[in-house]
């Protein structure tokens, strides 16, 4: 008898148990906290979205195609960003035409050629602490090497070397990630077959890489396309500035950029320059969204491939 | 293709193993071309570190002491009270790390050990995206947004305050922390996980009292990324922080403040650029060198924390 | 059937040190000869002092437990070692009677001479047509491309199954079928020997048995090295078998070489015979 009433409360105690799990307050607590600070970090996006565009809405529906098409004025109902479209693009041509190449071969030299050896160890610590430098500083080192030294001046041409430099060590360590996800059997087997180095890399080793080398590359444009810091530091005009040219007569003259405008209208106190900076962030905004969407989508597809 | 039945030579020479020379000639050039890619990271930090440290060492040669310490940063009048620009970035990369550790942690616990696969799916991209954006949108944000409608709306306080841009900077940061903590809890092995459900442990237990204490060196790295990132951020704080042209030395984060990275770019966005009184552009450099100094130790920290991380799985 | 008519062969060359170590050749029969080869990697040796021949247009099997190192040893003999950067060797591998460490030698060469096929069937992500023509086209082929790929995918046993999709990818046949593949990749550059590093090892039974088939036929052309851990396919599908093992200090060593047949019927050494029989390994 007792030992009948022992075995149901034993039994019962199991069922609580089992059933149990969902009613741990503490639990919930956690988790609740946990998924809040995700979602605070991911509503600030949603409330600097919403609220950049309320304040660009009156220029963006008054006057769109005159805002982009416009030079920089001191008079905010004539102003416009076409010198900044212009900069911006021309820069991020200067970046990719420098850092892709150069940041490309780096990578390819540090993961398919050279051996573990101190140099390359070296130069592959170097290049994680590149990474790590504060953007303001290469500002710094444009100012006196490419602005003071070879006397370019505040031009165009300086912020997109100084920009270029930047990106650099971003473009060889995603480059580089992207190579290392190469499988070895695929070397193996172009080597195997009488393969140059050379003939590996272009054949099977970079077609491979591809899709990788690329969202890193885009990645790291869209990041030069944002900067603004090291492009005070090498003379992007905040103020009025009249050159308007196509962007090769551009590369020897003052210059700004979209984020530099977006800088020197954030500064005004009146609400029309307000919403002239707004205007200009959803033009920004929307080519780094686009290039990151981009690039999130692309990597998601490639790693479905592979 | 005849060659398969012909009789080989039995006897070979050095000369039959080689590859043609024109070959052989590219292969050369070409690995040539990639060493000097390579190198080129060599001579980009040599040019930062002369170029920092030169004029940082003129700066130091020349400057009056008398003028290191003095009511404030005001270069162009030849006053360079150190500690103005340094506590004014200390406090900021505090006030930003007060909000950037709770967010990113948080954060960085859910995805590794909440999220579902397919949540996972939809929140990392857009934690990626919070990543890109550009600190000078989020500087436009602090001061049209943060500063009036939290700062301001607490607190007696004006427009440019500290408070505000730390704020900012620590929406800036929250992104990395958060991949970085994420990163290391997901080089928790599962193995540890299994163990502890197999124990009977709840997810509460399991995350808080396993995979967090076995991910805790690439939690510090993450946070120490994080300081790193926030006293290097230039664009918040010159454009919210409101100190411009120089300021007064000032702990308060309801009041203006100076950052060493704000006193650059306002020294060089001055009308007259980086001139002005005899050392302002000296000034300048040393604090660039100063802050390269503190980024580049944290940095170190950071990495050597991370090593930890994969040494141990 | 097979194993017959290899120890038929094995005696006619007859080798000239029967019974005591090293089994040689004659001069012309030998492709290559390894003297006191020994494989590093940094400090650690994977090989330890190996001297052997191996004879021309037959198949020489390498076995031995896992981790002797039967795949360093393979790969010392086309210089695939070269690309982990910590590897070396001391002593010599002759080749033809040239030394393939020596200065002036290049590993590309070697290697378009000296074919492999590897343990995992790795076709490149490419179509099948493109797999076999990458060898020839790089090494500068100026013949018909169409009728070397057809020759190759012929020879290789593979060309009835694949003469309709080749632009398909090469990744999308079988594993045995992309074995096969990558036989005829190595086919196609025309090689002098070919190196087959377990290739088998990642096949079901049926693939298996194609390959083995695939390999006496190409024995007519070809001189074979084929690493395997699978003593039945040592026995069914070589001319000459050599057995290594690991001594105390973790490096592989040769115990000992002889015709197939011989060396698993009347193994020369006890460690041989305990692991043939299964008593280790």
């Amino acid at each position: 008898m007792a030992a009948q009433s022992e075995a149901l409360s034993a039994r019962d105690l199991v069922a609580r148990r089992l059933q149990g799990g969902g009613s741990d307050w503490r639990s919930w607590v956690l988790e609740g906290a946990l998924l809040l600070s995700l979602l605070v970090a991911i509503g600030i996006l949603f409330v600097l979205v919403s609220d950049v565009l309320m304040k660009a809405f009156p220029v963006l529906v008054e006057r769109p195609l005159d805002f982009l098409t416009s030079t920089v004025s001191a008079r905010a109902e004539r102003a416009g960003i076409i010198q900044a479209i212009i900069g911006s693009v021309t820069i991020t041509l200067i970046v990719a035409a420098l850092a892709i190449p150069i940041g490309v071969g780096a990578a390819i030299y540090l993961e398919e050629y050279a051996r573990d050896s101190r140099l390359s160890r070296f130069i592959r610590t170097n290049i994680r602490n590149l990474a790590g430098v504060p953007a303001i500083v290469y500002g710094l080192l444009g100012l006196a090497v490419f602005s003071t030294a070879l006397g370019l001046g505040s031009v165009l041409l300086a912020g997109g070397l100084t920009l270029a430099v930047l990106v650099l060590p971003i473009v060889v360590i995603t480059t580089s990630e992207a190579l290392i996800a190469v499988p070895t059997s695929i070397r193996e087997a172009a080597f195997g077959v009488g393969a140059t180095r050379w003939e590996t890399i272009r054949s099977h080793v970079l077609p491979y890489a591809a899709p990788g080398i690329f969202t890193g590359t885009i990645l790291s444009l869209g990041r030069a396309f944002g900067e603004t810091a090291p492009l005070l530091m090498v003379g992007a005009i905040a103020g009025t500035f009249s050159f308007v040219g196509a962007p090769w007569e551009q590369l020897g003259e003052g210059y700004t950029t979209l984020p530099t405008i977006v800088y020197h209208w954030a500064g005004y106190p009146q609400a029309e320059f307000r919403a002239l900076g707004a205007a200009a962030i959803v033009v920004l905004l929307g080519v780094i969204l686009l290039v990151n969407a981009t690039a999130i989508v692309l990597r998601n597809r490639y790693d479905r491939k592979w | 293709m005849t060659a398969h039945t012909a009789s080989r030579p039995n006897a070979l020479t050095p000369a039959d193993l080689q590859i043609g020379a024109g070959r052989r000639r590219r292969e050369r050039a070409i690995g040539a071309l990639f060493l000097a890619a390579a190198a080129s990271s060599i001579v980009i930090s040599a040019a930062i570190i002369i170029t920092l440290a030169g004029n940082a060492l003129n700066f130091v040669v020349q400057v009056d002491p008398g003028k290191l310490v003095t009511d404030g940063w005001f270069p162009r009048r030849g006053l360079y009270d150190l500690a103005t620009p340094i506590v004014g970035t200390l406090v900021i990369s505090g006030i930003a790390m007060a909000v950037a550790t709770p967010l990113g942690i948080g954060a960085g616990i859910y995805l590794s050990e909440y999220a579902g696969r397919r949540s996972r799916k939809i929140l990392k991209p857009i934690i990626e995206l919070l990543a890109s954006i550009p600190s000078v949108v989020l500087g436009f944000f602090a001061l049209a947004w943060i500063s009036p409608n939290i700062v301001q709306a607490l607190f007696d306080a004006p427009l440019f305050n500290m408070l505000a841009a730390g704020i900012a900077v620590g929406i800036l940061i929250t992104p990395l922390v958060a991949s970085v903590a994420e990163d290391a809890m997901h080089a928790v092995p599962e193995y540890l996980r299994e163990a502890s459900y197999g124990l009977g442990a709840r997810r509460r237990t399991t995350s808080i009292q396993v995979v967090v204490p076995a991910a805790v060196s690439g939690i510090v790295a993450a946070l120490i990324l994080g300081v790193s990132r926030a006293i290097g951020e230039t664009m918040i704080v010159s454009m919210v922080a409101g100190a411009t042209g120089g300021s007064l030395f000032n702990l308060n984060p309801l009041d203006q403040g100076q950052t060493m990275t704000a006193a650059m770019t306002a020294l060089a966005i001055g009308s007259d650029q980086v001139r002005g009184a005899a050392l302002t552009f000296e000034s300048l450099y040393f604090l660039g060198f100063l802050l390269f100094l503190m980024t580049f130790g944290l940095n170190l920290i950071s990495d050597a924390f991370v090593r930890r991380v994969r040494r141990k799985y | 059937m097979g194993a017959m008519s290899t120890t038929d062969e094995a005696e006619q060359i007859a080798p000239a040190a029967a019974g005591g170590p090293p089994m040689t050749f004659d001069g012309d029969q030998v492709v290559f000869e390894l003297d006191d080869l020994s494989c590093y990697y940094g400090d650690f040796r994977a090989v330890r002092e190996i001297s052997l021949q191996v004879p021309k247009n037959k198949i020489t099997a390498l076995i031995g437990p896992s981790g002797c190192g039967k795949s360093t040893l393979l790969r010392s003999f086309n210089r695939m070692n070269d690309l982990v950067d910590t590897a070396h060797i001391t002593g010599s591998v002759r080749y033809h009677g040239v030394d393939l460490y020596a200065d002036g030698v290049d590993p590309v060469e070697v290697r378009r001479r000296i074919g492999m096929v590897f343990q995992k069937p790795n076709p490149f992500p490419k179509s099948i047509y493109d797999n076999v023509a990458f060898g020839p086209r790089i090494a500068g082929y100026r013949g018909n491309m169409d009728e070397l790929v057809e020759q190759s995918l012929r020879r290789a046993a593979i060309w009835d199954e694949v003469k309709d999709k080749l632009k398909s990818p090469g990744t999308a046949l079988s594993g045995g079928q992309q074995q096969r593949l990558c036989i005829a990749r190595a086919i196609a550059v025309e090689p002098d020997v070919i190196l087959m590093d377990e290739p088998c090892s990642a096949l079901d039974p049926i693939a298996t048995l194609k390959i083995e088939e695939l390999m006496r036929e190409l024995r007519e052309n070809y001189t074979i090295v084929i690493v395997t851990h699978n003593m039945q396919q040592a026995a069914r599908a070589s001319n000459f078998t050599a057995f290594l093992t690991m001594g105390e200090d973790r490096a592989g060593y040769l115990v000992e070489m002889a015709a197939t047949e011989e060396l698993f019927t009347r193994p020369a050494n006890r460690i041989t015979e305990d692991y043939i029989t299964g008593r280790f390994g």
